[in-house]
């Protein structure tokens, strides 16, 4: 099984919404993705065609050091998603890595929005944990590992997705 | 409620544990929960190939942290400062709790949000900071249950394990405002709590938070969590305070590699839980732009001296080992009188007081020493010979101490110690025909054998010992 393979996998064992396609097509399937979306935040230095299909109305986050930043209570309304790349990608647990780099944004940008649609390509794709250390330009920055939507196992240890994370992620793996 | 020191049991371990076991719903809650986990953690452990491997060198990673504390505690510190944070050094509970207390007045905070974290439980800051007049809200889903029950915790990973889904609806309707669900349906319940802690964690201005592991190299804090909870109060108040054990050090950002592949599976069961946060100092915005690092000591670098008991700190509070432990399935995590319950609690929590708080030195004979814990722990802590190199150097009741140094007496000189035998049999010799049909055991023995029969039979002295039956069979011959 290749390591592309072997994440979606992994990262449909959480119940994330899993999407294939070629660099092509992700225009479109991210159209399709962010149809529904009363706003589509997007953070800074996302490639210009990803956005080219998104019908729903944008929301830019400026740089983090600058002006146009995006409060929690924008994020916070309802119907947002938001679109973001990731450093690094782990396949044997399925795990996206965000390090704040470009495409990816601020913490908050991807925490407090209900959905969350991720890009990975396949060759961010690492085996394991300690392959992920290694792939990171810069492990200072703040990085966020997220593994399918948020859960809680707290009540009888049933797994429920979606307590204070966003409820719904979606990856699109690009081949 | 009255509570002693969230690391001190008031009550000795087995009065506690008779009085959680009367309790069938906790037992069947219990049972079921950690029945579950055990499995789903057997099973994705089985994944690892180099599970072994990855087990005997996280030990000892953990060991070289305890051996080089003071040089990575300094290198820690110096990487923090750089990157930001201000480090502070607290030398016990009140001490740290002082600090928080101060930090969170400055910033006039009326409340805090609160990562689930084991350090400030242990070190009660949640009581500190209410007597300050500033109110802590739990934001991890369990906790809250627990808080919102005046309840505490009785798992380090599921604080809430003896609460099922009826209990918690009632709990909520009770106790949460504007709450009107009428299932019980645990999606339905966390959709609740995800209401319920929103406005929360916009106005919030300051967070606690503990850490799972602290990296010397970078000056990085690194936070596993399931919710979002944890990123909600790492990224949105102003001011964070973290309160991190001395212990919870990693020499390397590399090391890493083997702590967040061991843990996740340890703990929940899962391949990797939902989120991971690894921040280092403060980023220009993005996050708090004050970061309080409270590096906390509570008696850590004093079990550090014990060179058998000290394997007690490199622990990473999966709870694996609560888990398995047939005493915590049956007895649950009150009994155990501390906010480290189980098998870790009770070589962790006499160790850090010292045996002689409260009734800790009872915690050491909470185990069968079936030695479960220590096959399933990430970190290759034995905890069975810990808990007896603890029977052996805790305080023991005078009788006990008696009892001892007569049996030494009479087993040092062949002819006393046959005397003795000779006499046990010939005194059992009438309870022996009285109890043949049970196999010759005693099922109530007058006081004080009684504290032994209260729970067990007691067998009988054999008719013949095994050099009576030698001589006999063999030397007469």
């Amino acid at each position: 099984m290749s390591l592309a393979e072997l994440f979606a996998e992994r990262a449909g064992d959480y119940r994330a919404g899993m999407h294939h396609c070629t660099e092509e097509d992700l225009p479109e399937l991210l159209g399709r993705l962010l149809a529904g979306a009363s706003k589509v935040v997007l953070p800074p230095g996302l490639p210009g065609a990803w956005t080219a299909a998104l019908t729903a109305p944008v929301l830019r986050d400026g740089l983090a050091v600058g002006p146009g930043l995006l409060t929690a209570a924008e994020l916070d309304q309802a119907g947002v998603s938001v679109l973001t790349a990731c450093a690094v990608a782990i396949a044997e647990t399925g795990t996206l890595v965000l390090d704040a780099g470009a495409g990816q944004g601020r913490r908050l940008l991807t925490l407090v929005p209900d959905h969350h649609v991720c890009v990975v390509h396949d060759a961010q794709i690492v085996a394991d944990v300690p392959d992920m250390i290694a792939a990171l330009p810069d492990p200072t920055r703040p990085l966020t590992m997220i593994s399918g939507p948020s859960a809680t196992s707290d009540i009888e240890l049933n797994r429920v997705e979606g307590v204070h994370g966003p409820r719904r992620l979606d990856i699109v793996c690009v081949h | 409620m009255s509570r002693g020191l969230p690391i001190v049991a008031v009550t000795p371990f087995p009065v506690a544990a008779e009085r959680e076991l009367g309790d069938a719903q906790l037992r069947g809650n219990l049972g079921r929960a950690t029945r579950t986990i055990r499995e789903k953690r057997a099973r994705v452990v089985a994944e690892v190939a180099d599970w072994e491997a990855m087990r005997e060198r996280a030990a000892a990673v953990k060991d070289e942290v305890l051996d080089d504390l003071g040089e990575l505690l300094a290198r820690f510190e110096a990487a923090a400062v750089a990157a930001g944070a201000t480090v502070h050094h607290a030398a016990d509970a009140a001490h740290a709790n002082a600090i928080v207390t101060e930090l969170a007045t400055a910033q006039r905070a009326e409340s805090v949000v609160k990562i689930k974290s084991m350090a400030t439980q242990e070190i009660g800051l949640n009581e500190a900071l209410e007597a300050a007049g500033i109110t802590p809200v739990e934001t991890d889903l369990a906790e809250l249950i627990v808080q919102l029950a005046d309840d505490t915790p009785s798992h380090i990973l599921v604080p809430a394990i003896h609460y099922n889904r009826r209990q918690i609806r009632e709990l909520f309707a009770r106790r949460m405002p504007g709450f009107s669900e009428t299932s019980d349906e645990p999606a339905v319940l966390a959709g609740a709590a995800r209401e319920y802690l929103r406005r929360t964690f916009l106005a919030a201005k300051v967070a606690v938070c503990g850490a799972n592991f602290a990296i010397a190299e970078t000056g990085s804090l690194v936070i596993v969590e399931s919710e979002g909870n944890g990123r909600m109060c790492l990224t949105l108040p102003e001011t964070l305070i973290a309160v991190v054990g001395v212990e919870k050090l990693l020499p390397r950002f590399a090391d890493l590699g083997d702590f967040l592949r061991l843990l996740p599976r340890s703990s929940t069961g899962e391949r990797m839980n939902p989120y991971t946060s690894i921040f280092t100092g403060v980023t220009a915005g993005d996050g708090p732009q004050r970061l309080h690092i409270v590096l906390l000591d509570n008696g850590r670098t004093h079990v550090a001296q014990d060179p058998l008991g000290r394997a007690a700190l490199r622990c990473i509070r999966c709870s694996a080992c609560l888990n398995v432990c047939p005493v915590y399935e049956r007895a649950g995590g009150h009994a155990y009188g501390s906010v480290y319950p189980g098998p870790i609690g009770a070589i962790l929590s006499p160790q850090l007081t010292g045996q002689d708080a409260g009734f800790n030195k009872t915690l050491p004979y909470a185990s069968t020493l079936c030695g479960a814990c220590y096959d399933v722990c990430p970190v290759k802590i034995n905890i069975p010979e810990i808990l007896v190199h603890l029977r052996q150097t805790g305080p023991k009741p005078a009788a006990e101490r008696v009892a001892m140094s007569t049996l030494s007496w009479v087993m040092r000189d062949r002819r006393r110690w046959r005397a003795a035998l000779r006499a046990a049999r010939t005194g059992a010799a009438p309870l022996r025909a009285l109890t043949r049909r049970r196999g010759g055991t005693l099922r109530r023995a007058p006081w004080p054998l009684s504290a032994w029969t209260a729970h067990r039979d007691a067998p009988l002295p054999a008719a013949e010992s095994f050099r009576d039956w030698w001589r006999r069979t063999h030397e007469q011959a």
